[in-house]
């Protein structure tokens, strides 16, 4: 079991709200995986702008100076810390140099994801706790997915935590254990992806960057994973401006849709949303076996 | 009958409200009911998704639903009458043994599993696995049902209004299966058959029982079960 939830947004006036409405979704979830927890939120893109989420196991010591020390490479740094996390804001055309500055110097710090706007806060622990240690609740954002996990294929540790990024601004959360990760894996490497741990879900997460990154979008990448992954799935899955829903033919992962002028909203049970505005009358549907689903604020304006 | 109309609005209906109440007192009151008593009506609102909603009932009882629900409602019930006005989740009436459950919206996966009797009626739609493994229930579905519903289908009947989804009846014993639309694939083992003049009569019985009025019973096909996998045989090992 594990529970997830995601929220795209269609109405600008609930943008203020998104992190507010994820977590409590989030944490009606709690019983569904109470082992760790992850919320990643799509926020306002800034022009030029580039942000980088990492973590540190010893953040009092890998977080002092960091932000002193970063504007070596780009005197526009700055560093927001939020208890294990922080989010390093950098001009878009240093990003990568940054980068760089930050694994040379404190090798430690693990970066949770990156790209134009999204932000990765996942810990051990329960959703109640980990939406309130980051503040969660405070943030806005266009779209959002979350992950409270109930662990099967590998460690309880931040990093085996959902969601998992793999590319600049994608995320994925999954309900379910694949059962060919380690030969798909093995074939990611030899494209040049890189891993973080043996958790299962994060090949997903890969694959789909690979995917993307040969020049499919969002849809056509998870169309090609219901042929490439083997095993249970419910993934739920966000880029810059896109998020997407696919189950597996199987589809025993449970998974809940609703759909308002407001807002497409995914759980994996029914009271993740309920306390939605205008629940009552959505539209509200079982995502049907092997079908991809996929929205995306670009395309649709 | 002035009286008896009389009693029966004196007979005040329990409301839960699952919003400030928990659900185990709502289940509790159903299980402490004592035989031949009057006061048998239960409404329930803001249920919100909550699992086991009215599970276990095993007296007479009628039990209005007011929203969805989540997992297993009206799971096991024995000759009570559940109602839910809304949605339901994966596995309700689950091993239902006898009485009447109602879903007015759609049912998540496997519905009706492993039901030994009693009616289940879905107005709207059904996923996966419904009636799997089912015993003696009579499943009623307006809408579509998906994939491997019927699932090694022992007796009692399926009837569903819309169409089916792969491998409908898989592995089949002797359920009886009735669909009016198209069957997307036919599991291993499942044939369809004959409609008879029992099978119609069957047929219509089954959706009168289930209020159904709109549509004809030679509207439907019947299929069941091949009856070549009942026992191991080694020729047929690729079909298991």
């Amino acid at each position: 079991m594990c529970g997830i939830v995601g929220l795209f947004l269609k109405d600008k006036s609930l943008e203020p709200q998104l992190g507010a409405m994820l977590s409590d979704m989030l944490v009606i979830m709690t019983d569904r995986g109470p082992d760790s927890a992850g919320i990643a939120i799509y926020g306002a893109p800034a022009d030029g702008r580039a942000k980088l989420t990492v973590q540190s196991a010893k953040p009092t010591t890998d977080f002092a100076g960091l932000e002193a020390l970063l504007k070596a490479a780009d005197a526009s740094v700055t560093v927001e810390l939020k208890s294990t996390h922080a989010v390093i804001e950098t001009d878009a055309a240093q990003a990568s140099v940054v980068r760089d500055l930050l694994a040379q110097e404190r090798p430690d710090i693990r970066v949770m994801g990156s790209g134009d706007s999204v932000e990765i806060y996942k810990e051990v622990g329960l959703p109640k706790d980990v939406v309130s240690r980051f503040g969660i609740r405070a943030m806005g954002g266009t779209h959002g997915i979350g992950h409270t996990r109930m662990a099967t294929e590998s460690a309880v540790t931040t990093l085996g935590a959902h969601p998992f990024s793999t590319g600049a601004d994608q995320c994925l959360v999954h309900n379910g254990s694949l059962s060919n990760h380690n030969n798909l894996r093995r074939e990611l490497v030899r494209e040049g992806m890189t891993f973080e741990t043996q958790n299962d879900s994060e090949v997903a997460a890969a694959y789909l960057t690979a995917e993307m990154a040969k020049g499919k979008d969002l849809g056509e990448a998870l169309t090609s994973a219901l042929d490439d992954l083997d095993g249970f799935f419910t993934f739920v899955v966000g880029t810059k401006s896109g998020f997407g829903v696919v189950r597996d033919p199987i589809a025993c992962k449970p998974a809940v849709m609703a759909e308002t002028d407001q807002y497409i909203a995914f759980g994996s049970e029914y009271r993740a949303l309920v306390n939605l505005p205008g629940i009552e009358n959505a539209r509200v549907w079982e995502p049907e076996p092997a079908t991809v689903y996929f929205w995306d604020h670009e395309k649709a304006a | 009958m002035n009286v008896s109309l009389k009693r029966e609005s004196l007979e005040a209906m329990r409301t839960f409200d699952l919003a400030t109440t928990p659900l185990r007192d709502l289940n509790s009151a159903l299980h402490t009911i004592a035989p031949g008593t009057n006061d048998t009506n239960f409404e329930v609102v803001n249920p919100r998704g909550s699992h086991s909603v009215a599970v276990g009932i095993d007296q007479p009882v009628t039990v209005e639903v007011r929203g969805s629900v989540g997992y297993y409602c009206a799971g096991m019930n024995d000759g009570g009458t559940v109602t839910v006005h809304g949605s339901a989740g994966p596995g309700v009436a689950e091993n239902m043994m006898s009485g009447t459950v109602v879903i007015e919206g759609d049912a998540s996966q496997y519905a009706g599993a492993t039901g030994r009797g009693g009616l289940l009626v879905i107005k709207g739609n059904a996923a996966s696995r419904c009636g799997i493994s089912m015993k003696g229930i009579d499943i009623v579905v307006r809408g579509n049902i998906g994939h491997m519903s019927a699932f090694m289908g022992q007796s009692g009947h399926l009837v569903v209004l819309g169409n089916a989804g792969d491998a409908l009846g898989d592995s089949l014993y002797e359920a009886k299966l009735f669909v009016r639309g198209e069957v997307k694939s036919l599991g291993a083992d499942c044939i369809q058959k004959e409609m008879k003049p029992k099978h119609l009569r069957l047929l219509a019985e089954l959706l009168d029982k289930a209020g159904v009025t709109d549509v004809k019973p030679e509207e439907f096909k019947r299929y069941g079960s091949a009856r070549t996998l009942y026992n191991f045989n080694i020729d047929n090992a690729d079909a298991y």
